[in-house]
């Protein structure tokens, strides 16, 4: 093949993975987006084993079988609820991939087509893709760390912030040192493997410093950024190697990331920089002050089954603790018995809702919840004032009213309006505070009725009320 | 005003130009789907074993030609995963499509 007709392959399995993105527009294209997704790797895949005629071909075959079959195996495998580890755990092996294509490339420039030694053009491209590529490597192996909850075995992968004195100042200090030493690889004339492995092994290290100060709550927001980090460190070696390909791919996977941050920043009204330096989350579930002051009027499965089916509308919000309890089957049973009896049913899943974007959106589906019952916060805030009866179940701060009050931490972040429905059912374990460590006046109020106990047994015991 | 255009010029053309499509192209992506979003997207980052492949794909059995291996071999845990996993979830989906027509 010449390199024109190279170029133009790899062309085509660019557009592939954009229409493959374009196709997530909607549930029912989204499928077939995947599809053309799978052909333009195949496509990309496929003409690169051509070019490299025959050099190393079985070797490469054999390693394709192992990460393939691994990958397939965990794929079949891998539990609903525990989706925000494998994406984390799949950061990391395209950032661990970016640092060794790239010491490859200085190893031995020619096997890309690049001029040996490389041309310094090239070579600040390739320092760009190593050092985002490790961040990415380490920082998506402590996500994935703290999201598996393997606190206990390790400290470093504490759900809680670990912090330290001086810790912005050492970051600083080391991302310094790292850029010097990139500008030392960028200026040497020859291979220059000794600032290259320096400024490699200090990003390794800062992808750890950087990780471990975010606390658990705002994990949605570290996976998202790690999303895009992993596609900025493939647009990098794209850079290097003069691939089109790679920083097409590269930009879009990059820019996914960087939009979806944003929306969880906002949805939790947390400002980006504040979530990166982290800190947050240390209060986590401490006892709501002045809990003992206020009444709290608690109530049986029972009732609440005979609230919800003489109700005409009730809207469910599903929180995390839902997930945890592993109640969804159960909720979507409650469901169609409500249906059954004429009671129009809604779910209502603010953008938090899971440990990762669209996350909670996945637990129902697999709950086989249809999913035109499911609204997003926009969507349905307007809906709760006409609403009999809201069903919170193991959801806290993100129906949590003192977001309407000045002064209060966290006012102005979006919530869910479940305030203002006529009934609303309160389903968690205990009266402790969520992520935010903070009181919720929701619980106190005239209308609310606390149902407490393990979600998944709270629900089973609706549904029997409701037979 | 002469000579051809450095390659680093003509990569960032392509850069800028993708950053804006990917931009306008997640904005359409449904919420629902942000799970799937991520999965997806990070299988098209393993995009990336292109590279790797080159690396391993030379004669000599090297530093260079081994990394490119393993790259192959964490980049194709990836493809694998990724699309598979993407599929997985979005069979959900559809499940319930079938069952509200009935």
């Amino acid at each position: 093949m010449s390199a024109n007709q190279v170029a133009l392959a790899y062309l085509v399995a660019s557009v592939f993975f954009i229409l493959a993105l374009k196709g997530l527009s909607s549930p029912v294209s989204a499928r077939r987006g995947n599809v053309l997704g799978m052909i333009g790797m195949a496509l990309a895949g496929l003409t690169t084993l051509m070019i490299i005629a025959g050099g190393g071909l079985m070797f490469i075959f054999v390693a394709m079988l192992i990460g393939g079959s691994i990958g397939t195996v965990v794929a079949r495998r891998v539990q609903m609820t525990q989706m925000p580890e494998l994406v984390a755990a799949m950061h990391s092996l395209v950032g661990m991939a970016a640092v060794l294509i790239a010491a490859a490339a200085v190893n031995n420039p020619a096997a890309f087509g690049v001029p040996d030694p490389m041309p310094t053009g090239n070579r600040l491209e390739l320092f760009i893709g190593t050092f985002v590529g490790a961040i990415t490597f380490t920082g998506s192996v402590i996500a994935f760390g703290k999201l598996a909850g393997l606190g206990k075995h390790f400290r470093l992968f504490s759900s809680a912030p670990v912090v330290f004195p001086g810790q912005h100042w050492l970051n600083l200090a080391l991302a310094l040192t790292m850029i010097g030493f990139g500008v030392a690889f960028f200026l040497s004339p020859d291979k220059a493997w000794t600032p290259f492995w320096i400024m490699t092994g200090i990003a390794f290290a800062l992808g750890v410093l950087i990780i471990i100060p975010i606390g658990g709550a705002d994990m949605p927001v570290v996976i998202s950024m790690l999303n895009s980090y992993s596609g900025w460190a493939a647009a990098g070696i794209g850079f290097s190697l003069n691939n089109s390909m790679l920083i097409i791919a590269g930009s879009l996977v990059g820019s996914s990331g960087a939009i979806l941050s944003y929306i969880m920043c906002k949805a939790m009204n947390r400002a980006f920089i504040s979530v990166i330096l982290g800190g947050f989350g240390a209060a986590e579930g401490t006892a709501a002050a002045g809990a003992g002051q206020q009444t709290v009027r608690s109530g049986s499965a029972e009732d609440a089954a005979f609230l919800m089916a003489n109700a005409e509308s009730v809207i469910i919000v599903p929180g995390y603790g839902l997930a945890v309890a592993r109640a969804q089957h159960a909720v979507r049973e409650m469901a169609d018995f409500l249906i059954e009896k004429g009671v129009r049913v809604r779910y209502a899943i603010h953008p938090v809702a899971g440990r990762m974007p669209g996350h909670m959106n996945v637990l129902l589906a697999e709950a086989e919840v249809p999913y035109d019952q499911v609204f997003e916060m926009e969507d349905i805030n307007g809906e709760f004032g006409t609403t009999d009866v809201a069903l919170v179940l193991g959801a806290n701060d993100v129906v949590n009213p003192l977001a309407y009050e000045k002064g209060s931490p966290i006012y102005g972040m979006p919530i869910l309006d479940v305030v203002k429905a006529r009934t609303v059912l309160v389903n968690k374990r205990s009266m402790a505070a969520g992520y935010a460590g903070l009181d919720n006046p929701l619980f106190y109020m005239d209308k609310t009725m606390m149902v407490f106990g393990d979600a998944k047994k709270v629900v089973e015991d609706i549904v029997k009320g409701l037979e | 005003m002469g000579g051809t255009v450095d390659p680093t010029v003509i990569n960032l053309v392509v850069f800028v130009l993708a950053v804006f499509v990917g931009y306008h192209v997640i904005w359409n992506v449904t919420p629902a789907l942000h799970t799937p979003l991520m999965s997806l997207t990070n299988a098209i980052s393993s995009v990336i074993i292109v590279g790797a492949i080159l690396a391993a794909g030379v004669e000599a059995l090297d530093l260079g030609s081994t990394m490119g291996l393993v790259a192959v071999g964490l980049a194709s845990v990836n493809v694998a995963g990724g699309f598979l996993v993407t599929r997985r979830m979005l069979e959900m989906f559809r499940r319930k499509e079938r069952k509200g027509d009935a």
